[in-house]
């Protein structure tokens, strides 16, 4: 008889946990609900807070960084001297390797028409440093800017760029616009 | 006239200046005569968010079907399969990521932040396996998380752990769990994706204190058998709940247990309760007064560790970035103009002042505070809670499975003698 009490005791303890353990993931799940969203996020950087330091390029879990220069073609100047291009000391504008500021060469150079080059970006060579939009940034029009390409990206619950970012550049966007690339510039200068 | 020619002359004039508030390019586009093309900056397409759904379908399959071959079918191959599937589907194709046992930062700043919002997949993904280990045990642990099931294949030679050790490592993941609440909650980091051992072996390639943390846990695996799933896995804490006052957890013996002692070092998780035996030896009064103290102990517990811990909230506080920053340049204001300092460098050039950032981090601090307390009370009372169990002591009957700690892995099974005539294989 005393047996069957202590099982019994014991059964009705366990229910009673049970049943207050569903309580609290309801809980959970019902404050969480509340404020849901619909959006699913990839993480992205705002080239307009950028500040270009380098840490895109170390930062990432991947072997080779996620983010990359990404060329916003509506900016640019086409200049003969190109800021993202050669060094500041560069001893001639031509294309030989010790005129560039790209460590990996992944920018090229293209005459189009006197006195206009096009510069396309390599994203197979480019490592995200970001040593050319600094370029770009300081001496042109900022159309080399900085972007999580989202084909390499994995998304991770938190992006490891993010957290060491000194300008707090890196968020959170929704799905439906993965990208904040520089273009309508009148548009989306905040100032 | 002048009037007229003045007018238009002020229109011009902020006209031109208009345009150039538009166009702050320093070098205009040029116009080609080439009928050179522009090309289009491509942006290749994220992953798509309908396959954020494929993930949980899979995700409530893999527990189904865990459920399935755990509870009905008792078939540790099934359970097998099933969990190199999770592997290869959640592990090696996902990555790693969505994953359980870091959604619950997710939910955490969910719940504690303004601006941010978990989405409905990630709430699926923190809620499911709870659930499913309310009904039927830790299935999620067994056959579908990656990286218990990636330690479950590396179990070669399980040796037995003692007892108090065990019990001593099982406090850690409350503390991890603690830990990567509050900081979660608080926005600081999440500590569980950042110190995640196998991510990195999923992605063939991550930070290298990653892939040797993955390894080092991996190695010793060999021998204590899921080492990150119990003294670790901060969710595993809170399936452990689940599990132990699940409704439908399984047994060893699909019948009653004969006690033939043939299952007993089965489990390489030591998760087989034996047999007490007679319990009446515990009940003088000596293990009575024990337990006394210990509950009116386990308040004085948790008060201190609250107290303790929230002494120490601006040491934690620090960890944030913000706070970091603030304290480093109050205590030092002349490193306000030193260089080689990126963060420094970049808040200065940022234009904020001082006191905006000391600000900011005084209420990232208050909410620290607040947090530590609560944090301190938890690991007061969990501590208190460990040592109340050394003392209590249940009589149960037969070998059976230690609700908490089984992981429903279905080793066991194959080693009872025990048949089911006719409900065998239903």
């Amino acid at each position: 008889m005393s047996s069957d009490n202590y099982i019994n005791r014991r059964a009705f303890l366990n229910k009673g946990f049970r049943i207050g353990l569903t309580a609290a993931l309801a809980g959970t799940a019902g404050v969480t609900l509340l404020k849901l969203t619909r959006k699913t996020y990839v993480w992205q950087i705002d080239p307009f807070t950028c500040t270009q330091c380098g840490r895109c390029q170390t930062n990432c879990v991947l072997p080779v960084s996620a983010v990359k220069c990404v060329h916003a073609f509506d900016l640019c100047g086409y200049c003969d001297l190109c800021g993202g291009y050669f060094k500041p000391n560069a001893n001639t504008l031509s294309t030989a390797a010790e005129n560039q500021l790209c460590p990996t060469a992944a920018i090229t150079r293209v005459f189009i028409e006197d006195p206009y080059f096009e510069y396309t970006i390599n994203e197979e060579l480019c490592i995200g440093c970001g040593k050319c939009v600094k370029g770009c940034t300081s001496f042109g029009n900022g159309s080399l800017h900085l972007q999580i390409r989202h084909d390499i990206c994995v998304n991770c619950n938190e992006c490891a760029i993010a957290r060491v970012c000194p300008s707090e550049a890196i968020s959170r966007i929704p799905l439906d616009e993965p990208y904040v690339i520089k273009g309508d510039f009148t548009f989306k200068n905040k100032s | 006239m002048g009037r007229m020619l003045f007018a238009i002359y002020v229109f011009l004039l902020t006209m031109t200046l208009a345009v150039q508030g538009q166009h702050q390019q320093r070098f205009p586009k040029p116009e080609f005569d080439s009928g050179y093309v522009q090309p289009q900056a491509d942006a290749p397409e994220p992953r798509s968010g309908t396959m954020e759904w494929i993930d949980v379908i899979v995700l409530i399959a893999a527990l189904s079907g865990g459920a399935f071959f755990v509870i009905w079918r008792r078939s540790r191959k099934g359970v097998l399969w099933l969990s190199v599937l999770s592997l290869a589907y959640f592990g090696f194709f996902r990555e790693g990521c969505i994953c359980s046992v870091g959604s619950l930062q997710n939910i955490a700043l969910s719940l504690f932040s303004d601006s941010y919002a978990a989405s409905l997949n990630v709430l699926a993904f923190f809620i499911l396996p709870l659930v499913f280990a309310l009904l039927f045990g830790r299935v999620f642990c067994g056959s579908v998380c990656p990286l218990g099931v990636l330690q479950d294949l590396v179990v070669l030679k399980p040796v037995k752990l003692p007892a108090g050790l065990q019990a001593a490592l099982g406090l850690f993941p409350y503390l991890y769990l603690g830990f990567a609440v509050l900081f979660a909650a608080t926005g600081t980091d999440f500590i569980i994706c950042r110190y995640d051992p196998f991510v990195g072996i999923f992605r063939l390639g991550a930070p290298f204190y990653m892939v040797l943390l993955g390894i080092g846990f991996l190695l010793v695996g060999i021998f204590v058998a899921r080492p990150y799933c119990r003294f670790v896995c901060p969710y595993g804490v809170l399936l452990r709940w689940m599990s132990y006052f699940s409704q439908y957890h399984l047994t060893i013996t699909p019948d009653k247990c004969i006690e033939c002692r043939l299952c007993a070092d089965s489990c390489p998780f030591d998760a087989i309760v034996p047999p007490t035996g007679d319990l009446s030896i515990y009940s003088t009064q000596k293990y009575r007064r024990k337990f006394l103290l210990l509950l009116l102990l386990v308040p004085v517990f948790a008060l201190s560790g609250g107290y303790l811990l929230s002494h120490s909230h601006s040491f934690f506080a620090r960890a944030d970035r913000t706070v970091y920053l603030a304290d480093m340049l109050i205590q030092n204001p002349e490193m306000q103009y030193s260089t080689g300092n990126l963060d420094i460098e970049t808040f200065m050039a940022s234009g904020k002042s001082l006191g905006t950032l000391a600000q900011e981090a005084a209420e990232i601090r208050a909410d620290f505070y607040k947090g530590t307390w609560i944090l301190g009370l938890f690991l007061g009372l969990v501590f208190g809670i460990a040592l109340l169990r050394q003392v209590v002591f249940r009589r149960h009957d037969g070998f059976s499975p230690h609700k908490g700690d089984c992981v429903s892995c279905a080793r066991c099974f194959d080693y009872c003698p025990v048949t089911v005539k006719n409900q065998q294989k239903r």
